[in-house]
């Protein structure tokens, strides 16, 4: 793990990674967004809407997996100081919120024709709308602890308190009352047609891999920018010091 | 159902949504990445 830290070897893997992981989701994502959309049958209850949670459910658990991975980097950040480790979760921020955003936005738009209405105040929607927010707020909050070059530990300390949601949004369906289905697939086993697991197994493959392949490319971003202002600062500081002498 | 809706209309647009978002976040990503790089490499070079 520790080996991985290194920023040169880290670019080295990441550099042949990060292409394979885009592309490989994108097209294993894309043949289960044609089988959701031309060969998946109808749901007996839900009819066609059942579709969109081919879509739906890999989104939402890659919106709470972005968080915790945002709680894990920042935990090996306070405890191991891994280089880097900052820059994996921040660059775990904006895929988590993006697919925080996909996952309520086909939540809503599949809530409309099943439940008759875009959205209710219950434990589930309202914990992953709190996500949402955890996530603008630790973009917000990191991006200007960069830019004032202050210490990255208030962001990492905000990552690991903002996982407390993440039980809440998985056990909100259990503890309180609320429009939203229990949990179909457990250790024990799932509830579903096995067409639509399938189904919607492929879709979090997809999107785990392009979540991964996105890490990755914002991570090689994030430090690409730390090694050019590194090099500037260098030069303009021996640019000074030629200056004095 | 509560009520008579064109279902296919709830499923092209959640689908419309989804394919957006996911590839523009990809390709936002990776022009984002190139630049910074080739930032990198000019820096290099100067």
């Amino acid at each position: 793990m520790h080996g991985f830290a290194n920023p040169a070897r880290f670019l080295r893997i990441a550099k042949w990674l990060t292409p394979l992981c885009l592309l490989a989701g994108l097209v294993i994502f894309g043949a289960v967004i044609v089988y959701g959309l031309f060969y998946a049958p109808p749901e007996r209850l839900q009819g066609e809407t059942a579709r969109i949670l081919f879509i739906h459910v890999p989104t939402v658990w890659f919106g709470m997996a972005g968080w915790t991975t945002i709680a894990l980097a920042s935990l090996a950040e306070l405890v191991w100081r891994h280089p880097l480790a900052a820059l994996a979760a921040r660059a775990a921020a904006v895929p988590g919120a993006v697919f925080t955003t996909l996952g309520l936005l086909t939540g809503s738009i599949w809530g409309r024709p099943a439940w008759g209405t875009w959205w209710v105040w219950d434990g589930r929607l309202t914990s992953f709308l709190v996500l949402l927010f955890l996530y603008l707020g630790y973009i917000a909050l990191a991006g200007a602890l960069d830019r004032e070059g202050s210490n990255s530990r208030v962001a990492a300390i905000f990552g690991l308190v903002g996982a407390v949601n993440i039980p809440i949004i998985h056990y909100s369906v259990i503890w309180w009352n609320s429009l939203h289905q229990p949990p179909s697939i457990s250790t024990s086993g799932s509830a579903m047609a096995p067409e639509y697991l399938w189904g919607m197994l492929g879709g979090a493959l997809g999107i785990s891999l392009l979540f991964g392949g996105v890490v990755l490319a914002r991570m090689r971003m994030l430090l690409a920018n730390v090694q050019a202002e590194a090099r500037l600062r260098r030069k303009a500081m021996g640019a000074a010091e030629g200056l004095a002498s | 159902m509560a009520e008579q809706l064109d279902q296919w209309t709830f499923v092209i647009a959640a689908y419309a949504v989804v394919i957006v978002g996911t590839l523009g976040m990809v390709a936002w990503s990776w022009i984002a990445m190139k630049r910074a790089e080739k930032r990198r490499e000019e820096t290099r070079r100067k």
